[in-house]
């Protein structure tokens, strides 16, 4: 107890430095904890994904279509509970920065497989009866301010022309992980569409949501769907769809990497600046350390002061960045909008951010603690004058 | 007014040489920071913008923004074709490239993650269009077969695309026959092939774009105009300095605007660091302050010193994190530009506006960081420093 209020006493003793100190770190805290944060919301669409859905494409690349007629196919697969499709719809909402992921799909049969868009019952049905019909989830309906009923038009540039839409639903999440930055359509009305003026584009899909029954047997299941069409015109890969997800992020993993080193580089900074804070502190107070010594207490008290006052300072500073962490993230969150449709912080980032601090403080002592311990007695005393 | 001399600030930031070192460490790194965001999105512009050559034009769908959305029939090609003001080659054929462009998925080298390389179909006429392609190793692929040369970025990034290795999509064995160098363009990261043979293989009747050379640069518009008249084409040309610039704008600008803002928070980080060796260094020269102040040197002139020795601890960071940035040039990053869903490899560009920008961040750091106990050290009255000291 005594020694905490020393420690206490000594560590705001120069209350200007401190406090600059503290400022710093809650800085780096802070930062740290939202380039983790940004980190996770890429996986987010791994962490949101289930182990009972496969999905099939093209095995050349996403942008091949695969033929309508695989959808027979793959259900008479053993082991194939369930099938849907998907196509990207890549349409514009006025501006190019309006960017939200649009899908075609066979409306009935995805929504059974995705459990986790939870829509009202009327909704629902309402979407499935209207052809022209989409759905939205509730974070990209409130940023564009859509109500249910209202016209949304979307510039293709995949599928040429302009295409209107009726919003007829808002689906809430089943939790937290759940995207709700999409738009989904019928893929029967963009296919009739393309079918009067582009013939030879009609009938393909993009790719097919294969639910299972047994996760267990996923692998199996994906080597017998690709069998089937092994050596045909359109070969297909079939993946869980953590593994189709973590396509997409592997994608942009150097700018991942990078976020990641910056997220390091910034507590190296501020290692740097509460190691530069220790010394002074430590060299001030040399006489301090000195007579200390020469009161009998032990080099190793006087290495216990230095690292207990560099941890506290660290730690002090840790927390509060940690505390400032939710406002900041859930501001940056509102800004970033639907370009991530999860920003949460985890708590492994939060163990991280408070590891991190007691690191920078451990660090930050250890060579003015090394000098200090060895000081000789007389030249410390000696340094008054 | 008399100034303190400048061996006055080097000295005593040399004096605390623990205390300096680290205090510029902090700004090193953020300058660090700072330096390699810039130097990454004008790398990508550069790369794409190395892409396209001044005299051609691209042909696309309208609307379609990228190759791989894009899609232009046979007939409206041949149409393409027929244009006036396209310039011809030695041997009097009209320089115009019908190409199908699609993404393949490959494993990466080393990790053996899966990318989408760009796979463009082309022929003799595409190559003279694009000068700055050079054949390294191998030969050219044979028209009418099924050989490939790869990118120079995806025959050493990529499984399958080395020299004589090959490659399984569409159906067929393609036999990797030679590797070029596009100088640094967005053709690095992409594999070639015979048009038609890539448009049997795919099933596909029609081409991504279509890419001429205008005989004579003004010709822009009228060929323009030409193709917008038309009422059989829905197309649309652009310069394809111009098309492969809005590429590199998504990407370059959303790296710019993470780094930037990541430098912002960065830097008061070090700025704090700054502070506190400057309040340091002031504390603990208060009877020399004084002393100056008692020969004769004005207020201004202690102010001015303070702010140099932290302007020039700030340089110092700026250069050392300046010369950790210019180590990154020899480094290639390659990763997906969202806008073309493709692979895209660039190096690390340093320019002069970049290195003057870095030294200026740099030292608007440690003015911040600096001005405050530079100030204070200003304000000290001499009666109280000589008797602090």
């Amino acid at each position: 107890m005594f020694l905490l209020r020393l420690l206490l006493k000594n560590a705001f003793r120069h209350k200007l430095r401190t406090g600059l100190t503290l400022v710093g770190l809650v800085v780096a805290v802070c930062a740290f904890g939202l380039l983790r944060t940004i980190v996770d919301a890429w996986y987010a669409g791994v962490e949101a994904s289930s182990s009972t859905r496969l999905v099939t494409r093209s095995a050349t690349s996403l942008t091949f279509p695969l033929p309508l007629n695989y959808a027979q196919r793959i259900r008479g697969v053993d082991g194939v509970s369930a099938i849907s499709w998907a196509n990207w719809f890549g349409g514009i909402y006025i501006t190019e920065r309006n960017f939200f992921p649009q899908f075609a799909v066979d409306a009935a049969s995805y929504l059974a497989l995705y459990p986790e868009y939870v829509l009202p019952e009327t909704e629902k049905l309402g979407f499935l009866r209207d052809r022209q019909g989409a759905v939205v989830g509730r974070k990209l309906a409130d940023k564009f301010g859509w109500k249910v009923g209202d016209q949304i038009p979307l510039r293709g540039t995949i599928y040429p022309g302009t295409w209107n839409f009726t919003l007829r639903g808002i689906w809430d999440g089943v939790d937290a992980k759940t995207d709700e930055s999409q738009m989904l359509f019928h893929w029967a009305f963009v296919n009739e569409s393309l079918r009067k003026r582009l013939s030879g584009r009609s009938d393909y899909v993009g790719v097919y949501i294969v639910g299972i029954n047994e996760p267990n047997n996923a692998a199996l299941i994906s080597q017998r769907v690709d069998a089937q069409f092994k050596n045909s015109l359109a070969e297909t890969l079939t993946e869980t769809e953590k593994a189709f997800q973590l396509s997409f992020v592997s994608m942009s993993e150097a700018i991942l990497v990078a976020i990641q080193a910056v997220s390091l580089i910034i507590i190296i900074i501020i290692m740097a600046v509460m190691a530069n804070t220790m010394t002074m502190t430590a060299r001030e107070r040399l006489a301090e350390y000195a007579t200390l010594k020469a009161l009998g207490f032990s080099p190793g008290f006087v290495v216990q002061l230095l690292f207990g006052e560099s941890l506290l300072i660290a730690l002090i500073g840790g927390v509060l960045g940690l505390v400032l962490t939710w406002p900041m993230a859930s501001a940056f969150g509102a800004a970033a909008g639907t370009l991530f449709p999860v920003f949460q912080i985890s708590g492994l980032t939060m163990a991280l951010q408070v590891l991190a601090a007691a690191v920078v403080g451990v660090v930050a002592a250890v060579w003015p603690a090394w000098r200090m311990s060895r000081i000789d007695i007389v030249a410390g005393l000696r340094h008054v004058g | 007014m008399k100034a303190i001399p400048f061996a006055y600030i080097v000295r005593n930031l040399w004096v605390r040489r623990v205390t300096t070192l680290l205090t510029a460490l902090g700004m090193a790194l953020v300058v660090y920071v700072f330096a390699t965001v810039l130097m990454m999105s004008e790398g990508i512009r550069a790369t794409l913008v190395a892409t396209g050559q001044a005299d051609n034009v691209i042909v696309l769908r309208k609307g379609a923004g990228a190759e791989i959305n894009s899609a232009i029939a046979r007939a409206q090609a041949a149409i393409i074709e027929t244009l006036p003001g396209i310039a011809t080659d030695a041997l009097g054929r009209r320089l115009v490239s019908k190409e199908p462009v699609v993404l393949n998925n490959l494993p990466k080298r080393g990790s053996g993650k899966p990318s989408n390389v760009s796979v463009r179909g082309t022929s003799e006429l595409g190559l003279q269009l694009r000068p700055q392609v050079r054949l390294v190793e191998g030969r050219l692929f044979r028209p009418g077969s099924s050989e490939v040369v790869a990118g120079r970025a995806v025959a050493s990034g990529f499984q399958g695309v080395g020299l004589g290795e090959t490659l399984r999509f569409a159906g067929r064995e393609w036999t990797v026959v030679g590797v070029f160098d596009a100088g640094r363009s967005g053709f690095d990261s992409e594999i070639w092939g015979d048009a038609e043979q890539m448009m049997q293989a795919f099933r596909r009747n029609a081409y991504s774009s279509v890419v001429f050379r205008l005989a004579d640069l003004d010709g822009f518009d009228n060929a323009r105009a030409a193709l917008d008249d038309d009422p059989r084409l829905s197309l649309e040309a652009k310069r394809e300095v111009r098309f492969y610039a809005e590429q590199s704008e998504a990407l370059a600008t959303f790296i710019n605007i993470l780094g930037l803002s990541l430098s912002v928070i960065f830097s008061i980080g070090a700025v704090v660091g700054a502070m506190i060796t400057m309040f340091a260094a002031v504390a603990s020269r208060v009877g020399e302050i004084g002393t100056l102040r008692a020969l004769g040197f004005r207020r201004s002139a202690v102010l001015i010193a303070f702010l140099g020795e932290a302007l020039l601890l700030a340089l110092v960071g700026g250069v050392i994190g300046m010369g950790a940035a210019s180590l990154m040039q020899t480094v290639n990053i390659s990763t997906t530009n969202f806008q073309t869903f493709a692979e895209l490899a660039f190096q690390f560009k340093l320019t002069p506006l970049i290195a003057g920008q870095t030294l200026l961040f740099a030292l608007c750091m440690g003015l911040v960081g600096g001005f405050i106990p530079a100030w204070r050290a200003a304000r000290l009255a001499i009666v109280d420093c000589l008797r602090e000291a």
